[in-house]
């Protein structure tokens, strides 16, 4: 089964850098090639322009009819009224908040409990294990309802903890790490503990160390997952002020729906983040969503 | 594959079994607690009336199974989500399989279309469904004011029965599109050099060898993108939400949808209709994984 799954511990998905691809041969093919290329970027990339366009665009040239696509004048009110519509500022804060606490401790639990797999002797490893991975089958829809009484019991429906309880520990992660950790070289691991490191020098200042490309992989990818929730802060949230910036931008777009600008404004605040991961850090993020790609 | 040295050729201390079970410990407390409790407390819930306020009151046993059977907005329900499923995966796998193919070419400018196809990547599930929402605007949007230049009438997008579930699936094509291309990008570049390079030899391009070497070889991903998107389609939330909140008029009421509304939109805590429904997408969900593993396990002896 371990054949079949593919994670930053296989070799990187990315483009080979010298692959030699075929050129189209005929005149004719170069432009047929060229024309639906370029039809299909204008396609997928008119959402993405128009909505920083439109962020800058004033009320009346947005909502002209028909539609300009080009904003005549650069005015930053939209901007303004975004933040003060809903409370931009301190949803950002909570979503920030949110993604970080659960991206550190994914990372601690799926480190620690990785380890006990790959170096320590675990009882029935084998039926462990697999219960780790039978939770992956387990759509996070079907198990919402429990999970939203569960946590709404212990009163923490509206608070932090509600937030990020649930997320606190993953198998994916654990999966991922166990895989990497279990390619570590045995010398390594014997000159270490023949140096006198035991468990928990070996696993801070060699393992953790030398593993950083998957645990960067793995935090990009559970940081995105986290901050791109949207059913569980939903339910879980009441106010304004504890909701994350998923849902701040869905009530934003249901309260200001006659003032489009303003939406997008929150768009292209939103989107700062992400869009410099996908910028400058497309090697970190290719690796990260491949590795989502074992789910 | 190298692995770590199997457990017995350690000295093995005492110690040992304990810092194992410490170091499992955060990990199963976790999984126990907001997974498999849960999953279980679905199919107690499933099986329970419950009162207006949601706690279940007395075991009905398969009563809300049946009356999802008999229903007829349920049916309409499952009809919607297979009609999701079809109008996200086919266009979504398709079209970056196009795509992917088109970017196999040597030509100017191919480095930064790539680059361009990844934007997508930046937005969320709610972010793109906002800006998706801001174009189907029936009054002020982008694309009805584009049609109105073409003198054709205006469409409602999200208001009209007939169109509303196409264009929830269509923002939902456009957000995967990048993540579908990086797939397909994936798989191509482990296709070996040297067999392309002989078809070529043999005298195979363009069309011929997409359709003779590379989709054949591209078989496993396409596969693999298959299944993924089928789940994902499955569990689809933000942008029906954002977008239609499952209307108009049912049109767009996916199962995941339904369970939202059934547990938790407009004050209903039919807590025991909505974990019924959510057995329903668990077995779907369980399905399309077993059959993942499944047909991915005869490709592994095959390989």
């Amino acid at each position: 089964m371990t054949a079949t799954l593919t994670g930053p511990t296989a070799p990187a998905p990315a483009r080979p850098a010298r692959r030699r691809r075929p050129r189209p041969r005929t005149l004719l093919g170069r432009s047929l090639v060229h024309l639906l290329l370029l039809g299909a970027a204008l396609t997928v990339l008119f959402p993405v322009y128009y909505v920083f366009a439109g962020a800058f665009m004033r009320p009346d040239e947005i909502a002209s009819y028909p539609p300009a696509l080009v904003p005549h004048s650069l005015t930053g009110r939209n901007f303004s009224g975004a933040v003060h519509a809903v409370p931009l500022a301190r949803q950002y804060a909570n979503s920030v908040l949110v993604a970080g606490a659960v991206t550190a401790a994914q990372l601690l639990t799926s480190v620690l409990a990785a380890y006990a797999f790959v170096f320590l002797p675990v009882r029935a490893r084998r039926v462990v294990f697999g219960a780790f991975l039978a939770t992956l089958m387990v759509p996070w829809e079907a198990v919402v309802v429990p999970n939203y009484l569960t946590l709404s019991g212990w009163g923490l429906g509206n608070t932090y903890f509600g937030l990020v309880l649930p997320f606190l520990a993953s198998a994916f992660g654990t999966f991922l790490l166990r895989q990497s950790f279990r390619q570590f070289p045995a010398e390594l691991r014997d000159a270490a503990r023949i140096d006198g490191a035991g468990h928990w020098r070996f696993l801070w200042r060699i393992l953790v160390p030398l593993s950083r490309p998957t645990l960067a992989a793995l935090a990009v990818y559970v940081f995105l997952s986290a901050w791109n929730q949207y059913f569980w802060p939903l339910i879980i949230t009441r106010t304004a002020e504890m909701q994350t910036l998923q849902i701040g931008l869905s009530t934003l777009r249901d309260s200001e729906m006659a003032d489009p600008g303003l939406i997008l404004a929150g768009v292209v605040l939103s989107l700062l983040p992400t869009l410099a991961l996908v910028l400058f850090g497309q090697r970190f993020l290719v690796r990260g969503l491949t590795t989502g790609a074992v789910r | 594959m190298p692995t770590a040295p199997p457990p017995a050729a350690r000295p093995r201390r005492l110690g040992e079994h304990g810092l194992a079970w410490a170091f499992l410990l955060p990990s199963v407390v976790v999984l126990v607690l907001f997974v498999a409790y849960p999953l279980g407390r679905t199919l107690y819930l499933s099986a329970h009336a419950n009162d207006l306020f949601g706690a279940p009151s007395r075991y009905v046993g398969w009563k809300h199974y049946a009356d999802l059977l008999a229903s007829a907005e349920f049916r309409d329900t499952l009809l919607t989500t297979a009609l999701f499923v079809l109008f996200t995966v086919v266009p979504g796998v398709l079209g970056a399989l196009a795509l992917v193919l088109l970017l196999e070419n040597r030509i100017r400018g191919v480095r930064l279309l790539r680059s361009a196809f990844a934007l997508p990547f930046a937005f969320s599930v709610a972010s793109a469904s906002v800006v998706f929402s801001v174009f189907y605007n029936p009054a002020s949007g982008v694309l009805n004011g584009l049609l109105s230049r073409l003198h054709l009438g205006p469409v409602g997008w999200l208001t009209d029965s007939r169109y509303a579930l196409l264009s929830v699936a269509a923002a939902t094509v456009w957000m995967n599109l990048g993540y579908n291309v990086l797939v397909l990008s994936a798989g191509i570049g482990s296709i070996p050099d040297e067999i392309t390079e002989a078809a070529r030899l043999d005298g195979a391009s363009g069309l011929r060898l997409a359709r003779s070497v590379t989709v054949p070889l591209l078989g496993p991903s396409l596969f693999f993108l298959v299944v993924v998107s089928t789940v994902n389609a499955l569990q689809s939330f933000g942008q029906i939400h954002v977008l239609t909140r499952g209307g108009p008029d049912g049109a767009t009421r996916t199962l995941v949808y339904s369970v939202y509304q059934k547990a938790f939109a407009y004050g209903s805590s039919d807590f025991g209709t909505a974990s019924a429904q959510a057995v329903v997408l668990l077995v779907v969900v369980l399905a399309c994984t077993a059959l993942q593993f499944g047909v991915l396990e005869r490709k592994v002896h095959y390989a």
